[in-house]
């Protein structure tokens, strides 16, 4: 696992086009998506597509597909960690 | 200082476990993996804003709402644009510097740090016309607002002035990072202080592709 | 300046003169060091708080302080204990001595960050301090809200304190991550790492994931008293519940940031001292991974009685339990290496024998407390106190103590009189336990805590606690006149005296500024002894 020079994984431009276009069409479409009537889901939806979004950035811009997965795993444990303080929280403000 | 200098040499030639570079020596992995935990920090930070946010949503459905309401959706979207191109031409910045193509990148950089003054503009415009219609913390206008809506734009401040500064701090350090770029400091076969700069400006990003659903699209 | 590591060259005590060769330094060692000085002194400052606390205590009705000051008192010993002692104590001053040279490393991966790590630390304490000059703060160590946002006491400075400090934790957690990760030499797999490092490496993540979270909660404060914002104020709709959901959500992790080292530590001193490898390895490795896991699941226990929803405190009391399991493994395994072991009852050793008892006292009184029934009894006493005290001071607290003890030969050279130290652990762990025993029976029959004043029934009680602590600080007081004089004029400490088999034994005492001139070859685990040493 010796990686002291510099991880040398070429991304042409396209690819960074190509998710930048991806990014400003979800946008697009949760912008529209909030005039459709979706009432309570719409929430939902559009967290649904930010995270999409979200997922995009990290994967490509960030680099994260490319690097080792050791970066992934503490990814996960982040979101894990996250998630537990989130679900435990809601636990309370769910039954009050 | 003069012993960093030394041990950075010595590290050229020592082996090591899974990088082994020497304390002191390049290791951009470690540098990266600095960087990520810093942004877990800085994710948590929002994180709990963001529970914050989530469980006064729960209570003040309606109000929020009519919160959200007097938010204008254009200028939400043409910020999320802006900023969604500064990462992209963040990125391709930090791809062109690889190619040792500097002229490229430097452009690309200047364009990122010109977003980032646009973004800011446009948050300084919104707040100021909510400033001018009496909608901010403790302004009596808005005390005679619902509870909800009181929370929601207590929330709205914290959380977008939160993340403004953290694009006012990233437009010096882009432009560290330009400099370092100009000068060679940061060239192709050293590259990981632009491409960490580039990780937090990404997470910049990843803050605003929360926010702005979770406050302009509620209505 | 070059790297070689001989005999000749100087130890990293003497390897620069001067102040400012000490406050610009870099080396690990050294920074643990200025971590040790800073960290007594503010120790020795909050002890004095709580003796102060104590004497207010010695009798019924006003003594000497009164209500107010009594709990500005109270609080500036809650803050410097929590957030300038034990939160920092063994991985800032042990870990950043000892993990490098444990993992073979010459120095963390990012020495300039740790050093910044130090200032904001100082930083930090100064605010506190300044906090005292300004008159005092009453709210608490915890800043519970609403108080926290009403009170005239100036909370500003004790709050941008906490959130300093926070970031001194949090770049000392990143700084160890990584160095575990890249700086470990190629011959010590995950599996062969002492667990002293595998308690700083998983005490790291909550390190990161768990402080950012109090210091955006600190932050609203601010904006609550700068700008009302209202997220926390009732009159606006804010919910001081979620307050203290989101203070727990950090601070009870905290509590196993405090404790976490300190196993780590004791995992250290009883296989050195039973002379044999230590009894699971694996589970205790594993077990801080999930201490600091099954940690981040239960902050709600601090809430049963704060009207919370029904089912919430359900799953925070069944979530409690859990987190017994693996400190129980720890216990056990540490109980099974003592078995049939050639003990010697060296200073070091008898306080991780401390710690075993006490913590398991505090781990047991504290499953009381996590059952709901019996907290609605006890909650707000002075059996809390107790508690807490049993598990932070009796664990974090006092494996400090004896990190330092076990160490001190190696960070210093010198070795401290054995007899002498012995007395002060003696009283010590008697004024200890003189101390804070009554307060579990006074919480029991109803005695509040925070309070200034009780009725005469509970005298007792709070004469013998206040009597304990004459006798604890007595020790104290001796040990570290013991250990001055001991770094002033003890005999030369050998390099390896307790016969340790990690990396750190195999560095003279005290170690080179560069201890490794090539990255040491490890053949062998962390606590196989009898076979030759590793080759260095």
């Amino acid at each position: 696992m010796n990686s002291r020079t510099e991880e040398r994984h070429v991304v042409p431009d396209s690819l960074y086009v190509w998710v930048w276009v991806a990014l400003l069409s979800l946008t697009g479409i949760t912008v529209s998506a909030k005039y459709t009537d979706l009432q309570h889901l719409a929430i939902f939806a559009a967290l649904l597509i930010a995270t999409a979004k979200a997922g995009l950035v990290v994967l490509y811009f960030m680099h994260v597909r490319f690097e080792k997965p050791i970066f992934a795993v503490m990814i996960l444990v982040l979101l894990a960690t996250y998630g537990i303080y989130i679900g435990l929280t809601f636990v309370d403000y769910a039954n009050r | 200082m003069a012993d960093a200098g030394a041990a950075r040499t010595s590290a050229a030639g020592a082996g090591g476990a899974e990088g082994g570079a020497h304390a002191g020596g390049y290791d951009p992995m470690a540098a990266k993996m600095g960087m990520w935990l810093f942004l877990f920090t800085e994710v948590l930070l929002f994180g709990a804003l963001f529970i914050v946010y989530g469980v006064y949503l729960h209570g003040f459905t309606w109000q929020f709402r009519q919160g959200s309401a007097r938010l204008s959706i254009p200028v939400g979207a043409v910020n999320t644009a802006i900023l969604l191109t500064s990462s992209l031409t963040m990125a391709l910045a930090i791809a062109a510097l690889r190619r040792a193509r500097q002229v490229r990148a430097l452009r690309l950089l200047f364009a990122t740090v010109g977003c980032a003054g646009a973004f800011l503009a446009i948050k300084a415009f919104e707040w100021a016309g909510k400033f001018t219609h009496g909608v901010y913390p403790g302004a009596g206008f808005l005390l005679e607002q619902t509870k909800g809506e009181i929370i929601f734009f207590g929330l709205y401040f914290t959380m977008t002035g939160l993340h403004a500064l953290h694009v006012l701090v990233g437009i010096p350090l882009i432009l560290w990072g330009a400099s370092r770029a100009r000068t060679g400091a940061v060239n192709p076969e050293r590259c990981v202080f632009l491409e960490n700069a580039g990780l937090y400006w990404h997470l910049v990003d990843l803050v605003w592709i929360y926010l702005f659903p979770l406050f302009y699209l509620i209505s | 300046m070059d790297v070689a590591a001989g005999a000749a060259a100087p130890d990293y005590l003497r390897a620069g003169r001067g102040l400012a060769s000490w406050l610009t330094t870099t080396d690990h060692k050294r920074i643990g060091i200025l971590y040790l000085v800073a960290i007594l002194v503010f120790f020795l400052f909050a002890v004095c708080l709580g003796l102060m606390i104590r004497l207010e205590l010695f009798s019924p009705g006003e003594q000497f302080v009164g209500n107010q000051g009594y709990n500005r008192i109270l609080t500036l010993h809650g803050i410097t204990m929590i957030f300038l002692f034990i939160i920092p104590s063994v991985p800032a001053v042990f870990g950043n001595f000892f993990l490098p040279i444990q993992i073979g490393a010459n120095d963390v991966s990012f020495p300039r960050l740790n050093l910044a790590s130090w200032y904001f630390y100082i930083g930090g304490g100064l605010f506190a301090l300044g906090s005292v000059i300004l008159g005092g703060v009453d709210t608490g160590w915890t800043f519970y809200i609403p108080y926290s946002s009403d009170t005239a006491d100036n909370v500003y400075l004790p709050i941008l304190a906490a959130f300093i400090l926070g970031w001194s934790s949090i770049l000392t957690g990143l700084n160890f991550i990584v160095t575990v990760h890249r700086l470990r030499v190629a011959s010590m797999p995950w599996f062969r790492m002492p667990l002293f490092v595998w308690a700083l490496y998983a005490t790291s993540w909550i390190q990161i994931l768990a402080t950012p979270v109090v210091g955006i909660t600190l932050l609203l404060i601010l904006l609550e008293r700068l700008l009302g914002i209202g997220i926390f104020d009732p009159a606006k709709g804010g919910d001081p519940v979620l307050y203290q959901h989101l203070f727990w959500i950090y601070s009870h992790p905290a509590v196993y940031i405090m404790v976490l080292p300190a196993m780590g530590v004791v995992s250290e001193i009883v296989p050195v001292f039973c002379r044999k490898t230590i009894f699971g390895y694996n589970f205790i490795a594993i077990s801080s991974l999930a201490i600091a896991g099954i940690g981040s699941l239960v902050w709600g226990h601090h809430m049963f009685t704060s009207g919370m929803a029904d089912l919430e405190r359900i799953v925070f009391s069944l979530l409690t339990f859990l987190v017994a399991i693996p400190s129980g493994v720890k216990v056990f395994n540490w109980l099974a290496t003592m078995y049939k072991g050639s003990i010697r009852l060296g200073t070091p050793f008898l306080y991780a024998l401390a710690f075993i008892f006490l913590f398991s006292v505090g781990g047991f009184t504290g499953l009381l407390q996590g059952a709901l029934s019996t907290d609605i009894h006890i909650h707000d006493t002075s059996f809390i106190v107790a508690h807490f005290h049993y598990t932070m001071f009796g664990g974090g607290g006092v494996m400090f103590l004896g990190a330092l003890h076990y160490w001190f030969p190696k960070m210093f050279g010198r070795m401290y009189h054995e007899g002498a130290a012995l007395v002060a652990f003696t009283l010590f762990f008697v004024g200890f336990n003189c101390l804070y025993f009554p307060l579990f029976l006074a919480g029991l029959a109803g005695m509040p805590r925070r309070y200034a004043d009780y009725l005469p029934e509970y005298l007792v009680y709070h004469r013998t606690s206040t009597v304990g602590s004459w006798i604890m600080v007595a020790g104290i007081a001796l040990m570290i006149a013991n250990l001055l004089r001991a770094f002033f004029k003890g005999r030369k400490a050998e390099q390896n005296p307790w016969g340790g088999a990690t990396l750190e034994w195999t560095v003279p005492s005290p170690p080179p500024a560069h201890q490794f001139a090539s990255p040491p070859v490890v053949t062998r685990g962390p606590y196989e002894y009898g076979r030759e040493h590793a080759s260095g």
